[in-house]
């Protein structure tokens, strides 16, 4: 492991989950070719880190963190859990849950209609048979979570809560636990503005408090600015670019990360509007996967490296603190 | 005063159910959206702007009793033959929803939807319906030839292109756009907006949007209006709602989405604590007050009509009078 | 709400009484009231459930008039022992002469041998009513069971399942219920046995429709990231949720239970020891109650079976508009 060079971050040396070389392929349905949903993935999540995930709908940073909690099995690749692989049988499996946690999108979906809080809260410890006092357990989550007080919920079904506590219930159901890691797919991407800086300053109070490591995927950058220590900016399957939150969000240097900063509603400069969908994860093109919708390409900056862009593949990106870009106009301009 | 606006909303209520049940939704809303300019309406779910949006054309179920007025083009909407009413709701007025998947029927062609006002208005045959089917679709950046796709076949961001097409077709003087782009990413955000804006400048349609995130208002509308439990607590210019805020309320949510770069707002996700109030039941005096950092005992018990809080900027909140120094009584 | 699950709830409330031993108190709660409250807890919130669904349950106005007919004559069924007595039965010791018409005695007449048309018809409530019942029960728990492990494991095992369900559902019932009715000893057990392992395709077919759309639920997800298995899924999850559909499937089915044993009565397959609706309108079919004219001897029978199936098809219909618009509510 390359990890750990001086760069700026305050990551420490251990690192809780990393994935190496992941591959996911999803079999493609009536002849479509296989859809390459992650394609070669490295990614360290340190002890005590949040790392933001961030990329277009599509790019299969949610299917890379289904694969990172043993969701989804990945084609190729290890994921490693505290130094150890992770094992598939369904006890092995088990055993992990109880150390790392999913936190969706939608609150609403993610609680059973029918059960109550207390329910859903307690969910989890009855799945991994606990022997202390499930009250007060749930009790305590629920209150970390900062539903307070406690009691006054216990009873409440889903639908007579306000979106922000519904999430607050999923965190509290996650934190029962008593994780190491929390996987947050879009944890505010459906809740109310006034309300997500609040969940977001619960993520970041819980790291704090708790030492929990965080891994969050989302589409929005002002997120990973607010609370991630580090980002990884994924695109069709890989990491393109990755770094701490500070270098990568205020200098971009990928193509793709510049654009989607610039699209921001109060970013400075021209908003460089990438046109059309991100492609298909079944069609990968050759050489840089980026190319077809560059617009450093397009301009002709890139001009001396465009052969490389359209036929070089580039490697997969470390998945350490460290800084590092996947693009030929980059590093060819600045290495070689 | 000699101009009409081109819509005009004046003291407009939306009450839910009746008698002890009654749950008001919009409490008394006052706008004015000029020809050709863009209206932001932001506030959290359960304000009442998504109500307030279905209000300006009567598409609110029958269980809602509306009072006030809306005019468009100096005719109420509300008190209008029906006839009339569906005259208005495609030339007059168009309205772009939320949910483009639900809001497209999943079987049918998205050209046959898109050409169904046209049809149904009677405005044109078959054939020239379909030759502008064409039009509208090259217009908001989908191949004339994707008319013959069904609405699963396109993804989230075309179908919210499907939509504004669909809601263009009679070509209407002012889109009522009702979370356009919410559940789209950014990239796919960036372009519906760049879209919407064109469109407004080319064809000098009014734009009133609504959204939940002030800073995509603020980048793409004229005037911005803060709503909070039904009513209007702020109003003015973008600009300066967005960069400053009267109302605590408005504060709140222009700090909700960080601008990168900003180290204050770096791991500091700034919020508004509390939920939003339940419209059954709201808070006597300001409504805000139970959530406001800056409430004073005043609060609790008085209600804050608008106040002028800079040019053509008014807010609800009883700091404003005492702060500004510039305002007239 | 239902059997099902309440015992599970109850299982649960014990455990939770159970684990009152307080590692730390976090967050400030008091862990000496901990038993008390899990407890209550629970029956609170059923408490609070079936006082909701009976409120709106109250809005169906033909749910109660559905539900009204059939407390009236499930109170008819149950006092019969003392209302009309076993004997009514009895060949032997029949009150009246064959074939009375109406009178003030008999006030629906007699059968051939002398009976009480009217005590006979009571009696017979209790064997059509149970037979329904039962059968319909067997038949939904077949088809829930069947349909949630189709739904739930997908894949060929789900197709091949499903393929045998297909194939009880392209068989005619009737015919093979006769045909078991008629392999097998007469009794009411048989009867119950040939109607409930005939009807259970569609409740299986519904509960897998629903296990699916349940399965692709976050919810459902969250609860697998948890570390939850198959059978916690299933049993936690899915269950409750089709429950309300398996609860109007069984109101509706019980209707055409009852319709099937009357039938199967009515061929004279069912259990020729005690007296059933069909049973009795086989009777007056011997007893040449048709081309005779005695209206009184076939008509209520008859009569009868259409009410109670239409009893409880109201009350199905009811059911099932209170409890599936909550299905579509976290859609």
């Amino acid at each position: 492991m390359s990890t750990d060079t001086a760069v700026t971050t305050k990551t420490s040396t251990r690192s809780l989950l990393s994935a190496r070389g992941l591959h996911v392929t999803f079999p493609g349905r009536r002849g479509a070719p296989p859809a390459r949903a992650v394609d070669g993935v490295d990614l360290d999540i340190g002890a005590g880190e949040i790392v933001a995930l961030v990329g277009e709908s599509g790019c299969g940073k949610t299917t890379l963190a289904r694969s990172l909690l043993g969701l989804v099995r990945p084609t190729s690749g290890t994921v490693s859990f505290d130094g150890r692989p992770l094992a598939y049988s369904s006890g092995a499996l088990k055993a992990y849950r109880k150390r790392a946690q999913l936190v969706l999108q939608d609150p609403s979906g993610s609680l059973n209609p029918r059960h109550t809080v207390y329910d859903a809260v307690a969910e989890g410890l009855r799945i991994h048979g606990y022997a202390g006092d499930e009250r007060a357990a749930v009790a305590g989550a629920l209150a970390r979570a900062g539903l307070r007080p406690p009691e006054r919920f216990f009873l409440r079904y889903p639908h007579e809560l306000s979106g922000g506590q519904r999430q607050r219930v999923v965190i509290a159901g996650a934190l029962v636990l008593e994780p190491e890691l929390i996987v947050a797919d879009e944890p505010v991407a459906s809740l109310d503005a006034s309300v997500r800086g609040e969940i977001l300053a619960l993520l970041l109070r819980l790291r704090d408090e708790l030492g929990l490591s965080a891994l969050v995927v989302t589409h929005d950058l002002g997120l990973a600015w607010n609370i991630a220590d580090r980002v990884a900016v994924m695109y069709l399957g890989r990491v393109v670019e990755t770094g701490p939150v500070e270098s990568v969000l205020t200098a971009p240097q990928h193509p793709y990360t510049r654009a989607l900063l610039s699209v921001l509603p109060e970013s400075e400069g021209a908003p460089v509007v990438l046109t059309g969908e991100p492609p298909d994860p079944s069609r990968i093109p050759s050489g840089c996967r980026f190319h077809a919708r560059c617009q450093i390409l397009a301009s002709g900056e890139a001009a001396a490296v465009a052969d490389l862009c359209r036929g070089e593949n580039l490697p997969v990106l470390d998945g350490g603190g460290s800084r590092a870009v996947a693009c030929h106009w980059v590093t060819g301009g600045t290495t070689s | 005063m000699s101009a009409r606006s081109l819509l005009e909303i004046k003291d407009l209520r939306v009450t839910y159910g009746s008698g002890a049940a009654a749950v008001p939704a919009v409490r008394g809303v006052d706008l004015t959206l000029e020809a050709g300019s863009k209206l932001g309406v932001a506030g959290e779910s359960g304000c009442g702007k998504s109500t307030l949006a279905l209000a300006l054309l009567r598409l609110l179920p029958a269980s809602a009793r509306i009072e006030g007025e809306v005019l468009l083009d100096g005719e109420d909407v509300l008190s209008m033959s029906w006839g009339r009413l569906r005259a208005v709701r495609w030339a007059g007025a168009s309205i772009v929803f939320q949910g483009a998947m639900h809001s497209l029927n999943a079987v049918h062609r998205i050209g046959d939807q898109i050409a169904e006002p046209l049809l149904v208005h009677g405005r044109s045959t078959p054939a020239a319906a379909r030759r502008r089917v064409g039009e509208l679709l090259e217009h908001v950046g989908l191949p004339a030839a994707r008319a013959a796709a069904y609405p699963h076949e396109l993804s989230g961001g075309q179908r919210q292109r499907v939509m504004i097409a669909m809601a263009l077709a009679c070509d209407p003087r002012l889109i009522v756009a009702d979370e356009p782009t919410t559940a789209l990413d950014v990239m796919i955000q960036a372009q519906i907006l760049r879209l919407i804006e064109r469109l407004v400048a080319e064809e000098s349609i009014s734009l009133l949007m609504i959204s939940h995130d002030l800073a995509v208002l603020a980048d793409t509308c004229d005037r911005l209006a803060v709503m909070y439990a039904g009513r209007v607590v702020e109003e003015g210019p973008a600009r300066a709602v967005y960069e400053a805020a009267a109302h605590p309320y408005g504060r709140a949510l222009s700090s909700a989405f960080p601008r990168i770069g900003d180290l204050a707002s770096r791991r500091a996700p700034r919020g508004l604590p509390g939920d939003p109030p339940d419209p059954a039941d709201l808070p006597g005096g300001c409504a805000f007050h139970p959530r406001c950092a800056v409430a004073v005992d005043a609060c609790t018990e008085l209600d804050q009509e608008l106040r002028e809080a800079g040019a053509g900027h008014r807010a609800a909140c009883v700091h404003v009078g005492s702060r500004t120094p510039g305002s007239t009584s | 709400m239902t059997t099902a699950k309440k015992t599970e709830k109850k299982t649960e409330t014990t455990k939770t009484t159970e684990t009152t031993e307080t590692t730390e108190a976090v967050g400030g709660t008091k862990a000496a009231k901990t038993s008390t409250t899990a407890t209550s807890l629970v029956w609170q919130r059923r408490r609070a459930s079936v006082a909701r669904f009976w409120k709106q349950y109250r809005t169906h106005r033909a749910g109660l008039y559905g539900l009204a007919a059939l407390a009236l004559i499930a109170l008819l069924a149950a006092t019969a022992p003392l209302t009309v007595g076993a004997d009514v039965q009895s060949v032997t010791e029949a009150p009246g002469t064959a074939l009375e018409s109406p009178s003030a005695e008999f006030p629906l007449g007699t059968d051939q041998f002398g009976r009480s048309l009217l005590g006979l018809l009571i009696w017979g409530a209790r064997i059509s009513l149970l037979v329904g019942l039962l059968a319909a029960a067997l038949s939904v728990a077949i088809g829930t069971v069947v349909g949630i492990i189709a739904g739930h494991y997908g894949g060929w095992f789900s197709t091949v399942v499903m393929r045998i369900t297909d194939w009880f559902l392209v068989m005619p019932t009737l015919v093979l219920a006769i045909v078991l009715a008629t392999v097998m000893s007469r009794s009411m057990w048989t009867v119950v046995l040939a109607i409930g392992v005939t009807s259970w395709p569609t409740t299986a077919r519904l509960v897998r429709a629903q296990t699916i759309a349940v399965e692709s639920r976050p919810y459902i997800e969250r609860a697998t990231a948890l570390g939850g298995g198959h059978g916690h899924v299933m049993s936690r999850h899915v269950l409750p949720n089709v429950m309300p559909l398996v609860l109007a499937q069984t109101t509706l089915c019980i209707s055409t239970a009852i319709l099937t044993e009357a039938t199967l009565a009515f061929l004279g397959l069912g259990d020729p020891t005690v007296v059933s609706w069909g049973g009795m309108l086989q009777d007056a079919r011997e007893a040449g109650a048709v081309s005779s004219g005695h209206w009184w001897y076939l008509a209520p029978p008859g009569l009868a079976i259409a009410l109670v199936a239409l009893a409880f098809t109201l009350c199905g219909r009811a059911v099932e508009a209170v409890l599936n618009p909550k299905l579509g509510v976290g859609r």
